[in-house]
């Protein structure tokens, strides 16, 4: 059992009033809040040891390399990545994606495929339509049923040889569905398809084991994992990134530059040019740290146990329609109140202190599915407790009465 | 009524609610109430997307002036709306390019016209003055 209230004195934020209200944080799909220990390691970093890493002999340059490094190693115990040039540190998962998309032009030609699917986040569609644009490749998509769960069957007869590589969310934003992505990294290594896997709405919920799944690429933001903005990882498997061709040129990325020809560093540092975001990646390990310190295992239990109350209680409001009920998800509630606009109901809550996402939550095509302008969304973090699940209700229910 | 005269009337009108609340009501009944636009008017060349709400605004000239009507899917965008009509419909195209949309502040709606609301307010008074500008450049 989770101690939530010690949990909660973690978090300085989680104290405050907004609105005059004690702040209901429930949008963290979006964002998690910061432990103080996160908060402090970000002041001791500026504080102690900001150096440039690296390249100095000096030794701050020493002492924040070593941290930048020891913070990738745990990355990597944390992921099991088999290498600890297996993790890349990046800006997110955005960054992530778009590191991978364009460097797959080296193996996608005209009349290949791309495949997605349909309950993707925009980062996860824009920049394989991208590659397509340039390399005249096809994008496929993966359809979903009524409950917000991918077809299988489906996603089984769309994968050809022609098919270069799968990206799936590991679980979608706006549903919360938590995808079969054993089967699908399984299925597309038949065709000889890579996978990669947006791990966004995963990393900060699930033990994730990159060799047991056996991905290719596995990408997630800091910031969501109760880490620094611009902070992020994309693991590759060794093979792929030695393959993959570097996506941006600088500082740092080389290993001999004349005017007639570059030669590229080797793993990691052929796909981190430039000064990286020092601090962002230290910290990224202070956070990964205090997560396991309370353990995903009973963050995943507790937060199970959020969205089942939560579930129950939101099902009294009449007219409530959930938007995405797959069997298996994470505290993702996503739901209209009858004819009301997600915007109406968004912005009373917010009166009460209460935050929620209103909106199509960067996944127009999921909208688009339901046929709705958007939803309001609720989503759950270990820190968050039933009382507030209550408030939430009862400002749902006022929003309802104001605006019916 | 000049547009600073009916702004002043507004603030007038908004400082006799209590809280958030009852603004909010008025907000909303305004929404309600208001048939703000002639359907033939909601056309995709008329639509301002929000990220969130979408907004339809028609301007045309009448005697010099410009009228302005508008609409919206969400409620509260919509009483916002019917607030920002009020006050720069039936104007001068000077102006209303003079005009500015501090009263909103003072009338406790600020929130809807910031830019992370994403309610398309912001582009629709920017839209009104390009309408303004338009008419004044023609006249």
């Amino acid at each position: 059992m989770l101690d939530i209230q010690a949990i909660r004195n973690d978090f300085p934020i989680l104290t405050q009033t907004v609105n005059g209200k004690p702040l209901v944080y429930f949008d963290n799909a979006a964002t998690s809040q910061k432990p103080q220990v996160v908060i402090d390691a970000i002041s001791n970093y500026y504080g102690t040891i900001n150096a440039n890493i690296h390249r100095g002999v000096h030794t701050l340059s020493q002492l924040a390399t070593d941290a930048y490094e020891q913070s990738r190693q745990k990355i990597q115990t944390h992921l099991n990545a088999k290498h600890n040039y297996e993790v890349l540190f990046t800006a997110g998962t955005t960054h992530g994606i778009n590191l991978v998309a364009h460097g797959f032009a080296a193996f996608v030609k005209a009349g290949d495929e791309v495949m997605v699917s349909a309950m993707e986040h925009h980062s996860n569609i824009v920049p394989w339509q991208m590659l397509c644009e340039r390399t005249g490749a096809k994008l496929t998509v993966i359809p979903m049923n009524e409950k917000g769960e991918l077809i299988i069957e489906e996603f089984e007869k769309l994968l050809t040889e022609k098919t270069k590589i799968v990206a799936v969310n590991h679980i979608s934003n706006s549903l919360g569905t938590i995808n079969p992505i054993e089967h699908i990294i399984k299925k597309a290594h038949e065709v000889g398809a890579a996978v990669l896997i947006d791990g966004a709405q995963a990393a900060p919920h699930l033990k994730i084991d990159v060799q047991a799944l056996d991905c290719d690429f596995y990408t997630f933001s800091g910031h969501k994992t109760c880490g620094p903005t611009g902070s992020g990882v994309l693991y590759g498997k060794e093979e792929w990134l030695e393959k993959l061709p570097p996506y941006q040129g600088g500082g740092e990325m080389i290993k001999e530059v004349t005017f007639e020809k570059t030669t590229y560093a080797g793993l990691p540092h052929k796909f981190e040019a430039g000064t990286p975001h020092i601090e962002g990646g230290i910290v990224l390990g202070t956070a990964i740290d205090y997560l396991n310190s309370i353990g995903l295992d009973n963050i995943m239990a507790y937060e199970n146990e959020l969205l089942r109350y939560g579930n129950e209680k939101l099902q009294e409001i009449e007219g409530i329609r959930f938007i995405g009920t797959a069997t298996k998800k994470t505290s993702v509630i996503s739901f209209n109140v009858g004819e009301i606009h997600p915007y109406d109901i968004g912005a009373i809550v917010d009166k009460m202190g209460i935050a929620v996402r209103t909106g199509h939550h960067c996944t127009q095509p999921v909208m688009n599915f339901f046929n709705v302008p958007g939803t309001v969304r609720a989503s759950f973090a270990f820190y968050n407790t039933k009382e507030e699940i209550d408030a939430l209700v009862l400002a749902v229910l006022k929003a309802q009465r104001m605006l019916g | 009524m000049s547009i600073k005269e009916i702004q002043d009337e507004i603030i007038d009108e908004f400082s006799m609610f209590e809280d958030w609340e009852e603004r909010y009501q008025y907000v909303i009944d305004l929404g309600n109430s208001l048939p703000l636009v002639d359907d033939q008017y909601k056309t995709e060349d008329n639509i301002i997307k929000g990220c969130q709400s979408k907004v339809w605004l028609h301007g045309e000239q009448q005697d010099g002036n410009i009228v302005f009507t508008a609409d919206s899917d969400a409620i509260l965008t919509k009483g916002i709306i019917a607030i920002l009509i009020r006050v720069f419909s039936n104007q001068k195209p000077t102006d209303i390019l003079e005009a500015d949309t501090k009263f909103i502040d003072e009338i406790g709606l600020k929130e809807h016209l910031s830019p992370t609301r994403a309610n398309g307010l912001v582009s629709m008074i920017k839209q009104i003055k390009m309408y303004a500008l338009a008419f004044s450049a023609k006249s």
